[in-house]
C-alpha cells in the first residue's frame, strides 16, 4: 500500500516526446485510470511507473521513495499485461508463485498466498492447469492472481481487458472492481475504453498528446469537462460539437447556428457566457441525451427545433437519431415511442441547461 | 466512436526503441557481449580466418615457401581436368537442383492431396533418404550400381534390357551421381514445399473455387505465388549445398572414371589432401566462391526483405 | 413445393456424384504415384537391409538379389563383436554428443543475447551468423588442414589424426544454424514475458534458464537434433583430419576399413552402414515433428 507521486515526468524516444512533463499524485488505496487515445503516453507512463521504461526527466516516487533508478523487481509493484504474459510452460500455481519462489519465500507461505488469491478470483480448481488450457477470462484471472499474491504496494494494469470479448469484458470489469474493494491496493489502470475508465475509477485521468488534459472523478469529468478533448472523450455516444456564434440578439444572448436557427441561452447561464460574446466562433457542446424528441410542454431552457433525420438506430430502451446541423452530423437520443424514422422529419428539443460552450481556438470549455 | 480512435498505444510505445528494459540491457551489454563471445571467436577463428587464409594459400607454391601470385590459377586454367570439373560441377548442381525441385514439388502435392490423417505417415516415410547420413546411403547406391552384382541390372536382365555399366561409363556415372543427389535432396524439397502448401490459407482456395478457377488456374494464381518465397529460398539453399557437395561423388565414384565425375570439392580434396598440393587444392576450392556468393546475396536479400516486413 | 424440391434434388444429385468420383480418382492416382515415389525413396535402405541379412556366399551367388533365401544375422554378430567397428561407433557417439553439448553451450546464450539484449553490432552479428551457415565445409577444410599443421609447428601439439579435433571442427557446421534458429524461436517469445519475469524479480540468467529455455524447448530440441545428425553424418572433416583406425568415426571407418582394396565385403558394409544410419533414424522416428520443425525453421523463421 502506498501513494505514487509523478513529478514533471518527461519521456523522450530519440527526438520524439511521448510524455511531456506530467504531474500526478495518486493517493493510497486509490484506483486511478489513465485513459486516452493511441499514442497519448498513458502506457508509457504506466511502464515508467513499473520501471520498464527509463524516465527521461522528472521523478517518480512510490511510497515516498524516488524509484527512478530502482529496477522493476525492487519497486514492489505488480503488473497485469494486455496479453496476460503468462509463462506458458508453468501451471497456474507455478505462474502465480514464480515471483515468490524467486524471492525464496517459505513454501507454506507461498501456498497460503496462492490459495488465498485463487479463492478471491475463483480459480482454485484451475491451479494445476497450463495457460493453454484456459479461456481468455480465466487467463485474465490468473494474470491478476499473479499480481495479487505478490501483495505489492501498487497494482499496474496495462489494458488488461482489451483482448476479451465484450461480454467477458463487462464481467471482468466487475471482478477487478471487487478485487480492489477487497485488497484496497493502490492501482494504476491504463485503458483506451472510456466506459471501462468511468466504471472502474475513483479518479479518471484523461491524457492526450503526452500531457494530462484533466483528472477527476468520473462524474466531474462527465459533467464538467475542462477541454473539448475531455468533453469528446468521455461519454458514449460522444458529445456533439456544433459550430456557432455567440451573439447578442435583441438584448438576449443567443447561439446563432445558421440563418434559420438561433438558440437562446438560458438566463442562468447568460452571466457565465456574457463576457465571451462576439469573440469569433465557439462550439456548442451538447451530449446526445440532451437532444431529445420535443414534448408538448417545454421546460425552461429547452429549445425545440425541426430536424431531418438521416439515420436512426433503435437500441431498445432508446433510439439514437442522426441528423445534420450546418453540415455536421449530430446525434440525439429519443424515446422509442417518438416515431423516429430514417429520412423523416422530427421535432427535436435541445436542453441548453446542460450545454457546454467551447472556445474553438483554444479548445477550452468556457 | 471514441473507442475507434483510441486504439491501444501500447503498440506505439513498443514500436519505439528504447525502454528501461533496454537500459538494463545496456548496462548489461558487457554480459551480452560475453554471451556471444564464444560464437564470435568460433566464427572468427574457424570460419572467417580460414576463408581468407585459403586466399593466401592459393598464392603460394606447392611447398608453401614462395609467393607465386596467380600462377596456381593460371596453371589450373591450362588443365583440361579443371575445365571438366567446372563443367561437371555446374551440370551436376543445376540438373540435380532442378530435378529435386520438380520431384519435391510433385511429391509435396501428392502428400497434400491425400486425407490429412495419412499424411504424417507418408511424409515420415518419404523423408527417410534425407535422414540417413549421405555417406551411408551412397554406399547402398554403390552396391546397387555394382559392376557385377548390380541389383538393377538383374531386373533389367529379366525384362530383356542389356545391363548398364552404371559407374563404368562416363555419362552413366554422371547420371548416377546426379540420381543419388536427387534421391537424397528431393525429400528436403518435399518437406519445405509441404510446409509452404500448409501455410496457404484454405479460404484462398475456396475463394478461387467460387471465382471459377480450374485446377491449373488455382495452381498458377494461388498456390505458386503463395509458395514463391519458399520455392526460391529452398532452391538457393540447395544450389549452394549441391554445388559444394563432397560425400556423394567421393563415395560413389571418387571422381572416376578418369576424373570425369569430379566436382570442385572432391577434386580439391584429391589435389590438396591426397596429392599434398595444398595451395592448388585451395585454389580449386576457391572457385566455388562466386556461385556461393551469388546464392548468399539472393538469400540475404530475401531475409532482409522479410525482416523489414515483419 | 415438394415436387419442385425433389426435382431439384434429382438435377443436382448426379453432379455431386461425379464430383466425388473425380475426387476419388484423384485420390487413387495420388496414392499410386506416392507408392511409386516411396519405392524410389525406400529402395536403397531396404536393399541395405536385404543384403545385410545375407551370407557372402549368397551375395556372390547368381540368385535373385532382391530376396534373402538363407537369412542370417552373422553380419550383425560379427560387426557388433568387432572391436574395430565398436570403436568407430563409440568415437562417433562421443564426438556427436560432445558436439551437441558444445553447440548448445555456445548457441543458446548467443541467441538469447542477440534476440533480446540489443548491443552494438548485434544485428550485424545476427546476419553474419546466418551467412556463416552458408559457407560450406568444402571451402574450409584445406585452410583448416594447413592451420592445424602450422599450429603443430608453433606449439608442438598435433591436432591431425586425433578424434577430438572433430570437436573443434564440427561446431563450425552446427553453431551458426543452431544459433540462427534459436534466435528465431527466442524472437517469437512475446516481450511481455520477459517484462513479467523482470517484474517478478528474475535476473538475466534466470530469465534465460527459467523462462526462455523452457518456452523455446521445441526449438531447443530441433536444434539439438540438427546438431546431432550433422555431427553423426559428417564425412569430409574426419576423412581429411583422421587416418588411424583408432581415431576414425563411423562413416569414414566403414568406407576405409570394410572396403579393402578391391575386395568388397558387401554384407558387412551394408550392415555397418545400416547400423551407422540407425541412430539418426531412431531419433527421427521418435522426434519426427521436432526434426521437421528444425528443417523448415531455416527458411520459414527469421
Amino acid at each position: 500500500m502506498a501513494e505514487v507521486h509523478i513529478r514533471k515526468v518527461v519521456k523522450k524516444y530519440d527526438e520524439v516526446l511521448a510524455v511531456r512533463g506530467i504531474d500526478l499524485d495518486i493517493r493510497d488505496h486509490e484506483f486511478v485510470v489513465l485513459v486516452g487515445p493511441s499514442g497519448c503516453g498513458k502506457t508509457t507512463t504506466l511502464r515508467m511507473i513499473a520501471g520498464l521504461e527509463d524516465i527521461t526527466d522528472g521523478e517518480i516516487a512510490i511510497g515516498g521513495d524516488v524509484v527512478n533508478d530502482v529496477p522493476p523487481k525492487d519497486r514492489d509493484i505488480a503488473m497485469v499485461f494486455q496479453n496476460y504474459a503468462l509463462y506458458p510452460h508453468m501451471t497456474v500455481h507455478e505462474n502465480m508463485s514464480f515471483g515468490l519462489r524467486l524471492k525464496k519465500f517459505p513454501k507454506d507461505e507461498i501456498n497460503r498466498r496462492v490459495d488465498e488469491a485463487a479463492r478471491i478470483l475463483d480459480i482454485t480448481e484451475l491451479l494445476d492447469r497450463k495457460p493453454k488450457q484456459l479461456s481468455g477470462g480465466q487467463r485474465q484471472r490468473v494474470a491478476m492472481g499473479r499480481a495479487i499474491v505478490r501483495n505489492p504496494k501498487v497494482f499496474l494494469f496495462d489494458e488488461p481487458l482489451s483482448n476479451l470479448d465484450a461480454k467477458l469484458r463487462v464481467q471482468m470489469r466487475i471482478e477487478i472492481k471487487k478485487v480492489h474493494q477487497k485488497a484496497r491496493t493502490t492501482t494504476v489502470y491504463v485503458t483506451h475504453d472510456q466506459v471501462e475508465a468511468m466504471t472502474l475509477a475513483d479518479r479518471v485521468v484523461v491524457m492526450n498528446n503526452g500531457i494530462i488534459e484533466q483528472g477527476g472523478t468520473p462524474n466531474e469529468l462527465y459533467h464538467h469537462p475542462k477541454t473539448r478533448f475531455v468533453a469528446g472523450a468521455i461519454g458514449s455516444p460522444a458529445m456533439n460539437f456544433i459550430p456557432c456564434k455567440l451573439q447578442d440578439e435583441g438584448g438576449q444572448l443567443k447561439l446563432r447556428i445558421n440563418d434559420g436557427l438561433a438558440l437562446p441561452i438560458p438566463p442562468a447561464r447568460a452571466g457565465q457566457y456574457g463576457q465571451h460574446k462576439g469573440n469569433g466562433s465557439v462550439l456548442l457542446g451538447l451530449r446526445p441525451e440532451h437532444l431529445t424528441d420535443a414534448r408538448s410542454q417545454l421546460d425552461p431552457g429547452v429549445v425545440a427545433f425541426d430536424a431531418n433525420l438521416e439515420v436512426t438506430e433503435p437500441m431498445g430502451m432508446e433510439t439514437l437519431v442522426y441528423f445534420p446541423i450546418n453540415g455536421e452530423t449530430v446525434c440525439g437520443r429519443v424515446n422509442p415511442a417518438a416515431g423516429a424514422k430514417d429520412g423523416a422529419p422530427l421535432k427535436m428539443a435541445a436542453d441548453l441547461n446542460q450545454m457546454h460552450l467551447i472556445d474553438a481556438k483554444s479548445g477550452l470549455v468556457l | 466512436m471514441v473507442d475507434a480512435t483510441m486504439k491501444s498505444d501500447a503498440a506505439v510505445a513498443r514500436g519505439r526503441q528504447s525502454s528501461s528494459l533496454q537500459r538494463t540491457f545496456q548496462r548489461k551489454s558487457t554480459i551480452a557481449f560475453l554471451m556471444t563471445l564464444p560464437l564470435i571467436l568460433l566464427i572468427a577463428v574457424l570460419v572467417i580466418y580460414p576463408a581468407f587464409y585459403a586466399v593466401h594459400l592459393a598464392t603460394l607454391n606447392k611447398t608453401m615457401e614462395r609467393y607465386v601470385g596467380f600462377s596456381n590459377f593460371l596453371f589450373l586454367f591450362k588443365r583440361e581436368t579443371f575445365w571438366m570439373v567446372v563443367w561437371q560441377s555446374c551440370i551436376f548442381a543445376i540438373t540435380a537442383v532442378i530435378f529435386k525441385a520438380i520431384i519435391g514439388f510433385i511429391v509435396a502435392h501428392l502428400v497434400h492431396n491425400i486425407p490429412s490423417k495419412g499424411q504424417r505417415k507418408w511424409r515420415g516415410m518419404l523423408l527417410i533418404p534425407w535422414v540417413i547420413p549421405p555417406a551411408m546411403s551412397t554406399l547402398a547406391w554403390l552396391w546397387l550400381f555394382d559392376p557385377s552384382y548390380s541389383a538393377f541390372n538383374w531386373i533389367f536382365e529379366r525384362v530383356g534390357i542389356s545391363p548398364i555399366p552404371w559407374l563404368g561409363d562416363v555419362y552413366w556415372a554422371r547420371f548416377c551421381v546426379i540420381l543419388v543427389n536427387v534421391w537424397i535432396g528431393a525429400p528436403f524439397f518435399m518437406i519445405m514445399y509441404l510446409a509452404a502448401l500448409k501455410s496457404v490459407p484454405e479460404q484462398l482456395y475456396e475463394a478461387a473455387k467460387i471465382d471459377g478457377a480450374n485446377w491449373w488456374q488455382t495452381m498458377r494464381f494461388v498456390t505458386i505465388p503463395m509458395m514463391r518465397n519458399i520455392i526460391a529460398i529452398t532452391a538457393l539453399f540447395s544450389t549452394i549445398v549441391t554445388f559444394a557437395n563432397f560425400d556423394i561423388v567421393r563415395v560413389l565414384t571418387r571422381g572416376d572414371p578418369l576424373d570425369q565425375t569430379h566436382v570442385f570439392a572432391t577434386w580439391a580434396f584429391r589435389v590438396g589432401i591426397e596429392g599434398g598440393d595444398i595451395p592448388l587444392g585451395a585454389s580449386v576450392s576457391l572457385f566455388m566462391v562466386p556461385i556461393l556468393t551469388i546464392g548468399a546475396i539472393f538469400i540475404l536479400r530475401d531475409i532482409v526483405k522479410r525482416g523489414n516486413e515483419a | 413445393m415438394t415436387a419442385a424440391a425433389s426435382t431439384g434434388a434429382v438435377a443436382v444429385h448426379p453432379k455431386y456424384g461425379s464430383m466425388s468420383s473425380d475426387r476419388r480418382w484423384a485420390l487413387r492416382w495420388s496414392y499410386f504415384f506416392l507408392i511409386l515415389f516411396a519405392i524410389f525413396f525406400l529402395t536403397p535402405p531396404v536393399y541395405m537391409l536385404i543384403t545385410s541379412l545375407k551370407t557372402s556366399q549368397e551375395i556372390s551367388a547368381i540368385t535373385n538379389p532382391w530376396w534373402v533365401y538363407n537369412p542370417t544375422l552373422d553380419n550383425y554378430r560379427e560387426l557388433l563383436t568387432s572391436n574395430q567397428y565398436l570403436r568407430f561407433f563409440l568415437n562417433s557417439s562421443i564426438v556427436s554428443v560432445s558436439v551437441v553439448t558444445i553447440t548448445m553451450l555456445i548457441s543458446v546464450p548467443a541467441a538469447f543475447a542477440l534476440s533480446r539484449m540489443k548491443f552494438w553490432g548485434s544485428t550485424l552479428l545476427g546476419t553474419g551468423v546466418f551467412l556463416t551457415y552458408l559457407i560450406p565445409e568444402t571451402l574450409l577444410f584445406i585452410p583448416l588442414f594447413k592451420m592445424m599443421a602450422v599450429f603443430n609447428d608453433l606449439t608442438g601439439i598435433s591436432l591431425i589424426n586425433k578424434w577430438w579435433v572433430l570437436l573443434i571442427l564440427y561446431p563450425t557446421l552446427t553453431v551458426p544454424f543452431c544459433t540462427w534458429i534459436m534466435i528465431g524461436y527466442f524472437a517469437s517469445i512475446p516481450k511481455e514475458l520477459d517484462e513479467a519475469a523482470l517484474i517478478d524479480g528474475a535476473t538475466w540468467t534466470q530469465t534465460l534458464t527459467k523462462i526462455f529455455i523452457p518456452v523455446a524447448l521445441p526449438g531447443l530440441i530441433a536444434a539439438t537434433i540438427f546438431a546431432f545428425t550433422v555431427s553423426w553424418a559428417q564425412f569430409l572433416y574426419p576423412l581429411a583430419f583422421t587416418t588411424s583406425e583408432s581415431q576414425l568415426v563411423l562413416p569414414v571407418g566403414i568406407i576405409t576399413t570394410l572396403i579393402k582394396g578391391d575386395v568388397f565385403n558387401w554384407g558387412q558394409i551394408m550392415t555397418g552402414a545400416l547400423l551407422g544410419a540407425a541412430p539418426p533414424l531412431i531419433i527421427y522416428a521418435f522426434l519426427m515433428d521436432y526434426y521437421i520443425a528444425g528443417l523448415t525453421a531455416g527458411a520459414t523463421k527469421g
